[in-house]
């Protein structure tokens, strides 16, 4: 039997995750993802081929949502590794992955699920765990609001879709096994985090990362999204369990890079933020309205704190508030340290932060606003930047990538002018800062993991071309594992793992427990002729731990594995007499 | 002292013994430094003993003499069967038997069952719980407090005798009547599992914990020299029963300081005379029936061993696989009652085993009961007694059996699927409103509602209904909440989401806090206390008002003090936990009472009559049944195939699987060089290979490096070649050989050796049973092989 693995998405590319998987017979689909750099019919994963007819009901049976979405590694992501068992039936795996070298907020992962589920019309159950539940429906929103509202275009789904789809989704813990079906089960692990600033040591934790581990029958499998395997001052590593696994799919973004420090970023965005704020200016930072926004809170916040500062910070994303409290009933999945100390002290009452008002457009004063959406693609953001861009002592500082088309993306080339339409120009006077971006998984997570799993296979996917391959000949030749990198409806099939059963006789089994060392004494000959080629000395006397073992095949094909003398006694009086 | 206790001990063992007098010999042992003379005790005391098995004497420690004391039937023979299986520890297990012993079957649910499951060689302990429905003889620290002044005054005629310091002079004649002044005045000794304390330890390889309240006694076990258990329980049990212990320890240090100092390790209650003069009700509460129960009590544990016991603990998630050793798998699941509570599964190699704990149908705020996962199982323990208690109508039975049979959804996937019976449902949620009518009645009434209630859930539910009825009745009422560990408890609650009902998880999903509590803090609708004496209480608490605070047993906490305050106030309310002690009993300190008293019955379980639908369900191969429950429900045969009744104290034994099962990788599998033998209508292949456990799965890895790498081919036939023919074939092959013969040598089992030097050279041994080909190179050794296979075949 084969493992067949299909990839609709994100093969020898960045975005669209999307990943079939056929395991003794029962398909799997990781990511379901949506590709935001086009508008055309290939922003989705070309589900016709996991059924020509439409029928995914019975050609999936789950769909598992594993990952949530990692902004610019700078912020939240929910990310796990999934790992599926499975027998005899057909899963679909979606991975929420939103992408952050595209831009802040991304569906690549999560962006199509909705359009699969309630447009294309599938009806099994999907699987995620509980931070991705809970906020899944907003990122989704945010994003169908984006789509619609800002770039015109006709919508795709809508808010119903939104609701209905999130009806089928089944919550799952961590390290919980779930049993998907007689054959199938699947299991989350946590998969580390990444770290760019220090406090946002916090915050990453928060909704950390997991791996999915699926089996069927005696085939299992790793699919992951993006990890760190390197632990750091605060944090573990990724936490797997050693499993003996026959494929893992693993993600390559920056399958060629090592991360550097994060620190120096930390202080160039706070001394930037500070010295703006000193001279009396304004800091805008356009943000979406989850995850990267409260990482910058609990950093600013603690700045604040420490530098005593008294410059009021806003927040007007409205997904904020919201998104505060599934952080507050959700830190069972941030660090023990913060769980801990939760009753005491919690990271997300900011102290320093307060709600957003009109008149503070208008407030002589310096401040800091975050305001949403990012990228200062419309409303809020834009409307601030409208009016605060003519001014010197403003700054506009972008967390995170900026798509081509939007204001942000002009902003990064520092145009003296930008117009918006033929009647608007704006003056841009202001300073700009932009965020560096943080790599993914590097070469020596991806690597250390592989080590770790030793998986029979490996499948690269997410990442650019050359440095899937400069990765894949890396793997390869240092560890010896077969690798792959397919690219988009490429299918790649890997051998996977039957076991036959037999039935132990209780003498065997004594045996084997007992170690049975026989004393072999060389003769002179055996010696001679071994030193002809051995050159190391034998000693006359060797030990030797008789591990021969017979299996014994019956006429209604039952396999019986029994002990050497037993071997005898069941051959009775065929046995050579002497 | 020792030395009086060696006569003495001579003296009794030789004839009966007074079990008591031994179990109070042995807590004053227990306490002395000099370890190896209490050994040495021991041993004399078992020494006669005879039937004891030889081992047991080496064996044998306090908990040993102490099964001495119980001994005399049954106990003999459990504690010989203890210790004759352990004598190694076996690395796989052998047994063909499970032998499972009920410890103590529980009473409620704030002391829940205790067993001891021995399954292979490895002993699971399941629960560790304490019963403190046992404090119920001690006085409470506000009534030892009036108490006592009249001691001193009875002391001035009374004999000086310093050892009945804490002990009121009226008690010196009997009482049949139990009044306030026939209590304990004396710090509270804790009443843990007696017949645990039969159990070396150091032999118990695994602890389960299926609830908060299971783990109470834990400190208890983990303290003892030579515990090595690896304990699991759920996130949530164990951090809830951290809590509830750290709630106990603070609350009994009211008592200690009250007390002070002991100036004995063994306190002067324990004394035969004294316990003599404890009114018949409350020995029997305090000591047991025959009053053997002595040996389980305790002085409590301290903080420091409270947070040794947790970090000792392995947190698990629902259905998260744990493996123990390779050999046992472990995988806890929903049991529906409380907040973490399970059921187990346990899978060895010998077939898995389900422990079905106390769980329930209706759990609005938990997750619900995953019976799905307990199907199948080759053994369950079923060990819900919850059911017993209830005075349900079980005549309906056989109808309401069959329509739940069908009622009971089988899916396929693991979360869903759930049973729900609205009817259930409703009564619960009728007996909260009626107590908040209660409630309500007693506040426009101008008196305080008092609510000593501990099971978590209800106590979030009692509070939500509470304050949502203040609300609509337009009242401003102060709810407090006063525990040590409140702020922690209402904290921790609100980060559970995984854990909790579809019903509060649905909050989660729509953004809003798990519990109202959260709101009802930030609006300042409920206090939150640590203690009694914090000034905020007594300065702003207004009457009327309702309070939530421990101990449910009403001996220990703010409660005391809340209801020496109160107890004389007609309009006050109680709503008290029924179903352990009386609670005539539970309110003696505070006679007369005037207060009003509700006393409700929370009895989250099954219930009688979904028994058997349930265990239809779960078709286990075999089940283990409490005897108790025997009269009430009847099994089938048909549908069980094998049904054992379990009693306390008693050890059953359940067969296992017969053989092992291992799993060989079938690519390797498929190459094998098989040899086939006709008559036999057999198959035989000859493989090397290592066997491991995983999983607590046998697997069979086999060596495909080793095969011909040092000049040794193993194949296998049964026929002796002979020595003409082969030669012939060797030269057929054109190689030349020669023959030694060697004498019959019975060591080596050598029978000849054949050399061959052209063209190359090696050795063949050909031996009774066995034909060794010895050369340099595998080429050859393959090439020789051919040769002498072909004379093997041939005929």
């Amino acid at each position: 039997m084969a493992i067949e693995t299909l990839v609709l998405g994100a093969g020898q590319e960045v975005g669209k995750s999307c990943v079939v998987v056929n395991i003794n017979g029962k398909r799997i689909m990781f990511d379901c993802g949506m590709h935001m750099g086009v508008s055309d019919h290939r922003r989705y994963p070309n589900f016709s081929l996991i059924s020509p007819t439409g029928d995914f009901d019975t050609a999936l049976s789950c769909i598992i949502i594993t990952h949530l979405y990692c902004i610019n590694t700078l912020f939240l992501r929910f990310h796990y590794f999934l790992i599926i068992k499975i027998s005899h039936s057909l899963i679909l795996y979606s991975y929420i992955f939103f992408f952050g070298i595209i831009c802040d907020s991304h569906l690549d992962h999560l962006g199509a699920l909705v359009y699969f589920t309630e447009v294309c019309g599938f009806h099994g159950p999907i699987y995620m765990t509980y931070p991705t539940k809970a906020l899944a429906p907003l990122m989704l929103e945010d994003y169908r609001k984006v789509l619609v509202e800002r770039r015109g275009e006709e919508e795709q789904f809508n808010s119903d879709h939104i609701a209905e789809c999130m009806k089928k989704v089944i919550a799952v813990d961590l390290r919980q096994t779930i049993q998907v079906d007689k054959d199938l089960q699947i299991r989350a692990y946590y998969a580390g985090h990444f770290t760019l600033f220090e406090y946002l040591t916090l915050i990453l934790k928060v909704l950390g990362a997991a791996m999915f581990h699926a089996k069927v029958g005696d085939s299992e499998m790793v699919y992951t999204g993006d990890y760190n395997m390197t632990p750091d001052r605060h944090l573990g590593a990724a936490q797997i369990d050693r499993l003996r696994l026959d494929l893992l799919i693993t993600e390559s973004t920056y399958g060629t890079t090592i991360r550097d420090s994060k620190y120096a970023r930390e202080r160039e965005f706070l001394d930037a933020v500070h010295k703006c704020v000193s001279a009396g200016g304004k800091v805008l930072i356009p943000t979406f309205g989850l995850g990267r926004a409260q990482e910058l809170c609990i950093l600013m916040d603690d700045y604040w704190e420490r530098m005593n500062l008294k410059v009021p910070i806003y927040f007007s994303a409205g997904l904020t508030k919201q998104a505060n409290v599934y952080y507050k009933m959700l830190i069972n999945w941030t660090s023990q340290k913060i769980k801990d100390s939760y009753p005491t002290n919690n990271a997300f009452d900011f102290k320093n932060v307060c709600k957003y008002e009109r008149s503070v457009l208008d407030t002589p004063g310096p401040c800091v606003l975050f305001a949403s959406p990012g990228m200062i693609s419309g409303g809020l953001s834009l409307e601030v930047f409208k009016r605060w861009a003519p001014f010197e002592n403003t700054l506009v500082a972008l967390p995170g990538y900026c798509l081509p088309g939007t204001v942000g993306h002009v902003l990064m080339s520092k145009p003296p002018k930008i117009e918006l339409d033929p009647n608007t120009k704006i003056d841009v006077r202001c300073q700009v800062h932009q965020l560096a971006f943080s790599p993914h998984t590097d070469s020596k997570g991806i690597m250390d993991l592989i080590k770790f799993l030793s998986p029979k296979h490996v499948i690269l996917v997410h990442g650019e071309k050359p440095k899937m391959v400069s990765l894949k000949e890396k793997i390869h030749s240092e560890m010896g594992i077969p690798c792959y990198h397919p690219a988009n409806n490429e299918t790649v099939s890997v051998p996977s793992t039957v076991y036959v059963k037999a039935q132990a006789s209780d003498a065997f089994m004594e045996r084997c427990l007992k170690p049975n060392f026989k004393l072999h004494k060389c003769s002179s000959q055996e010696l001679s002729i071994k030193t002809l080629t051995d050159k190391n000395i034998v000693p006359e006397l060797q030990v030797i731990n008789e591990k021969a073992v017979f299996i014994v095949e019956d006429k209604s094909k039952k396999l019986k594995v029994v002990h050497n003398d037993e071997v005898l006694v069941m051959l009775g009086e065929k046995k050579t007499e002497d | 002292m020792l030395h009086s206790l060696f006569s003495i001990l001579e003296l009794h063992s030789a004839s009966t013994l007074s079990s008591s007098f031994i179990t109070l010999l042995m807590m004053m042992i227990h306490r002395t430094p000099l370890l190896s003379s209490f050994e040495k005790i021991t041993l004399l005391c078992l020494h006669h003993r005879s039937e004891l098995h030889s081992q047991a004497k080496k064996e044998c420690n306090f908990s040993s003499l102490l099964s001495l004391s119980q001994a005399r039937g049954d106990f003999a023979v459990n504690f010989c069967s203890l210790f004759a299986s352990h004598s190694h520890k076996p690395l796989f297990p052998f047994s063909e038997t499970m032998e499972f012993t009920c410890l103590s079957k529980g009473r409620g649910s704030h002391f829940p069952p205790c067993h001891i499951l021995n399954l292979g060689g490895i002993k699971i302990l399941l629960d560790c719980p304490l019963d403190l429905s046992a404090l119920t003889p001690f006085s409470p620290v506000t009534t030892a407090f009036y108490a006592l002044p009249s001691l001193e005054e009875d002391k001035v005629d009374a004999n000086n005798d310093v050892g009945s310091m804490a002990v009121p002079a009226k008690r010196q004649k009997i009482e049949n009547q139990p009044d306030n002044k026939t209590l304990i005045f004396a710090e509270p000794w804790y009443k843990t599992v007696m017949n645990l304390h039969l159990w070396n330890p150091s032999f118990i390889d695994v602890v389960l914990i299926s609830s908060p309240m299971g783990i109470l006694g834990l400190p208890f076990l983990t303290q003892m020299k030579g515990f090595s258990a690896k304990i699991y329980a759920t996130e949530v049990s164990a951090r809830l029963g951290e809590l509830v212990m750290r709630d106990l320890v603070s609350m009994h240090k009211e008592l200690k300081q009250f007390y002070g100092p002991t100036e004995t390790d063994f306190p002067v209650w324990l004394r035969q005379e004294e316990v003599e003069k404890i009114p018949s009700v409350l020995r029997e509460i305090i000591l047991g029936k025959d009053g053997t129960e002595l040996g389980g009590l305790r002085p409590l544990y301290s903080e420091a061993d409270v947070n040794d016991c947790v970090l000792k603990i392995q947190k698990l998630k629902y259905a998260e696989e744990v493996c123990y050793n390779g050999i046992l798998v472990i995988k806890a699941f929903s049991s529906g009652v409380e907040m973490g509570s399970c059921n187990w599964i346990l899978d060895s190699p010998k077939g898995d085993v389900g422990y079905l704990s106390n769980s329930s149908f209706i759990s609005s705020q938990v997750a619900a009961f995953d019976y799905q996962s307990l199907q199948g199982t080759d053994t369950l323990i079923y060990s819900d007694f919850s059911s017993l208690n209830s005075t349900e109508d079980v005549k309906d039975e056989e109808n309401e059996s069959v329509q739940l049979a069908d009622k009971l959804p089988m899916s396929s996937h693991g979360l869903v699927g759930l049973y729900h019976n609205a009817k259930e449902d409703s009564e619960e949620m009728e007996k909260l409103a009626f107590i908040c009518s209660c409630a309500i009645e007693s506040i426009k009434g101008g008196g305080s509602v008092f609510i000593p209630i501990n099971q978590f859930g209800i106590f979030l539910q009692l509070l939500e209904e509470v304050s949502k009825a203040i609300d609509a009745s337009a009242m401003k009422v102060p709810i407090y909440i006063i525990s040590s560990v409140a702020e922690d408890l209402l904290a921790y609650l609100n980060i559970v989401p995984e854990w909790l009902s579809r019903q509060r998880q649905e909050r989660l999903f729509d953004g809003e806090p798990l519990f109202d509590h959260v709101k009802l803090l930030d609006d300042k609708k409920i206090h939150v206390l640590p203690n009694i004496h914090s000034e905020k209480f007594w300065m702003h608490s207004r009457e009327p008002c309702i309070v939530f605070c421990s101990h449910w047993s009403l001996r220990l906490g703010p409660v005391v003090h809340l209801l020496q305050r109160w107890h004389k106030d007609p309009k006050s309310l109680l709503i008290l936990e029924g179903g352990v002690n009386p609670p005539q009993l539970a309110l003696l300190p505070f006679k007369p009472m005037a207060m009003k008293v509700l006393q409700c019955h929370f009895q989250p379980g099954i219930g009688l009559r979904r028994v058997r639908s349930l265990l239809e369900t779960l078709q286990p191969k075999t089940l283990l049944f409490p005897e108790e429950f025997r009269p009430h429900i009847s099994f089938p045969s048909e549908k069980f195939r094998s049904v054992l009744y379990y009693s306390e104290g008693k050890t059953s034994k359940v067969s296992c699987k017969d053989g092992f099962e291992l799993k060989i990788p079938a690519t390797p599998a498929s190459n094998f060089y098989w040899n086939a033998f006709k008559e036999q209508e057999i198959n035989l292949a000859r493989v090397n290979g290592e066997l491991i456990i995983e999983n607590a799965r046998y697997h069979l890895l086999l060596d495909n490096t080793e095969k011909n790498s040092n000049g040794r081919t193993n194949s296998v036939s049964f026929r002796k070649p002979e020595l003409e023919k082969l030669l012939a074939t060797f030269s057929n092959f054109g190689i030349n050989a020669s023959v030694e013969h060697q004498k019959m040598n019975s060591e080596s089992q050598i029978q000849c050796l054949i050399h061959t030097a052209d063209p190359y050279k090696a050795v063949i041994e050909i031996g009774t049973s066995s034909v060794v080909i010895t050369t340099a190179g595998e080429n050859v050794a393959s090439h020789l092989y051919k040769a002498l296979d072909s004379v093997l075949k041939g005929n």
